[in-house]
């Protein structure tokens, strides 16, 4: 029989509510935070509202002067069934929020994380991650990060993430700020991969107005065996810039990587792409696809003799690349 | 001229960077008609697809295109999609990360499942399989044309456009084709079959024959597919235009 802990550490039930609420502005669903069968963690600002773990399964946090410190540990061998929910948030329109967190993943384990960050009516809100992460041997974590900033000027965003994956573990990150304004984006992290070991980095943004993306994915294989591929997707218009930067590094024989960025830009918006590939190791493989421009004539009016206008056909274009 | 023409095109002429290609066309369609259009490598049927859906740098300098009685010369693609036109690409666009039910659903006026599973079905593709994949370059070649006239089955257009449906789909028999152009027919669809495939011509209710930008006859599809064999040679201006530098991305 298992048992669940439940700390909700907060008092003002309104700002949970509200915090709620643009969980799931930024595409969360309200009801998983609530529920007894997800573990879960809200934080506002520098309040954990909230913390719900599961056996095997460890989330503690403590409050900073500007923001949290949280660890999270999956005993050895857990199997986390269904998906821990985190939530970030900054309801006023300036603050900083400083998360660092330690994800301590023991052998064997596997979970997934699925984290919505949501600053909905930041005018000057800062947001800055520091995440150490450590995949077990065979153990596997995937994380899920999905921003949404609001309508009005975005928000700063300096997500920093260095990952460890030991011998046949995995890690698979996919963060995502598609909806809403970005503001400013400077995404870097850096991945380490043993023997047999797998990561997987991906980035979608699209950016607009007067957005600014820098994303830096590295992945070193550095055990045999490894495999790793950085991708990112990214669409830019009217002002905005975005500047992608790639590296994947075969250090040991047989490591298989790959870099996959593609990038539409429309308007004055400039993207940049930097996908760069190192082998130190003669029985590595290490491949790199790049491709930027603006939208495709012939996608664009292939659709427009479905009955598209020009924008919709835009709108599907982009979404259907960010996606991919 | 027939009063249940749909489309008429009359004395069109249209300049590609500095050359005529298409030298005062004639040609119409009628409600629900097959009509085959035919004509050797380079002889202008993709220039004549693009300019009758508006494509952009296809604008006639001369000439009228009426469709449904409206002149839509000038006509943005959008418009003469939503007033019933549309047109299956010969070399179909690839889409990165739209999935094949997205794609088959937005043409149509009432999106349905069943009309994406019947529309799939009708160009031999199994639907359990192929709703979810991807219109991107892990298709073959063959289905994505099948895809594409799955697309403009799914539309139910009053025109459909289609620029040799049949190269590259070896999988659909002439039979099929037959079957599924009888079937949008029957839904009320007629259809602007263009081909160099003199045996097309079987399944259509008249044929034009088209000759370095001009349309040289119109008539019964036998006497058209007769003079085509007899008298047609391949031209020595035969070059493929799909991969002209106006469809790269810049
Ligand atoms: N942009 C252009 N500039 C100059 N010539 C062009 C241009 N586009 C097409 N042409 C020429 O116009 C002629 C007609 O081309 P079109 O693509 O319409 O032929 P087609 O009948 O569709 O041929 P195919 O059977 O090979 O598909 C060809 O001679 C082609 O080279
Ligand atoms: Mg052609």
């Amino acid at each position: 029989m298992s048992v669940s802990r439940t700390k909700p550490v907060f008092t003002q039930g309104d700002e949970f509510e509200a915090i709620v609420r643009s969980y799931e502005r930024a595409g969360g669903d309200g009801k998983n935070l609530l529920s007894p069968k997800f573990a879960s963690m809200v934080v506002s600002g520098n309040q954990v509202l909230s913390t719900h773990e599961l056996p095997g399964l460890e989330m503690v946090a403590e409050q900073l002067s500007d923001g949290v410190a949280a660890r999270v540990t999956v005993a050895p061998g857990t199997k986390v069934e269904l998906p821990v929910h985190l939530c970030f948030g900054v309801l006023p329109e300036r603050g900083t929020q400083r998360i660092v967190s330690h994800f301590e993943i023991g052998a064997g384990a596997s979970v997934e994380f699925l984290a919505h960050c949501t600053f909905p009516n930041s005018v000057e809100v800062i947001h800055l991650m520091e995440a150490e992460v450590r995949v077990g041997e065979g153990a596997r974590m995937r994380y899920s990060e999905t921003h949404f900033h609001g309508e009005q000027s975005g928000a700063r965003v300096v997500p920093r993430g260095r990952i460890l994956v030991e011998k046949g573990g995995a890690y698979l990150s996919e963060f995502s700020l598609t909806e809403g304004r970005i503001g400013e984006l400077d995404f870097d992290y850096t991945v380490d991969v043993a023997e047999r070991g797998r990561a997987e980095l991906m980035v979608r943004a699209y950016g607009f107005g007067s957005d600014r993306l820098r994303t830096v994915e590295t992945i070193r294989l550095n055990g045999a065996g490894a495999r790793g591929l950085a991708k990112s997707r990214v669409a830019v218009r009217e002002d905005a810039v975005s500047d992608v930067i790639a590296t994947t590094e075969g250090n040991a024989p047989d490591s298989r990587g790959h870099v996959d960025c593609v990038e539409i830009v429309r308007d004055r918006a400039i993207a940049s792409a930097a996908p760069l590939v190192r082998v130190t190791c003669d029985s590595a493989y290490v491949t790199h696809e790049a491709a930027i421009g603006t939208v495709n004539k012939k996608e664009l009016e292939t659709l427009m003799a479905r009955g598209l206008d020009e924008e919709a056909a835009v709108d599907v274009i982009v979404g259907a690349m960010l996606k991919s | 001229m027939a009063d249940d023409s749909l489309l008429i095109v009359e004395g069109v002429h249209l300049i590609r960077e500095g050359t005529e290609i298409l030298h005062g066309v004639n040609l119409t369609v009628a409600e629900a008609e097959v009509h085959c259009l035919l004509g050797r490598n380079g002889s202008g049927k993709s220039t004549m697809a693009y300019m009758l859906m508006g494509s952009g740098g296809y604008l006639p300098s001369g000439g009228t295109v009426l469709f449904g009685g409206r002149d839509i010369t000038d006509a943005t693609m959008t418009e003469r999609a939503r007033l019933g036109m549309t047109l299956a690409w010969q070399e179909p666009a690839r889409f990165e990360g739209l999935p094949v039910l997205d794609y088959l659903r937005l043409g149509m006026a009432e999106p349905s499942e069943e009309r994406v599973r019947e529309a799939l079905e009708a160009v031999a593709l199994d639907p359990a399989v192929y709703r979810s994949r991807n219109v991107d370059a892990s298709l073959s070649g063959g289905e994505r044309k099948r895809i594409e006239l799955a697309a403009v089955y799914a539309m139910r257009p009053r025109l459909a456009i289609l620029d040799e449906p049949d190269s590259g789909v070896d999988v659909l028999s002439l039979s099929d084709i037959r079957d599924l152009f009888a079937r949008m027919r029957e839904q009320g669809s007629a259809l602007l079959l263009i081909t160099h495939r003199d045996e097309m011509v079987e399944i259509a209710d008249r044929a034009s024959l088209i000759c370095s930008g001009e349309i040289v006859m119109t008539g019964e599809p036998a006497h058209v597919q007769a003079h085509y064999c007899d008298r047609c040679e391949i031209c020595d201006v035969a070059r493929e235009v799909e991969e002209a530098a106006d469809y790269e991305r810049v």
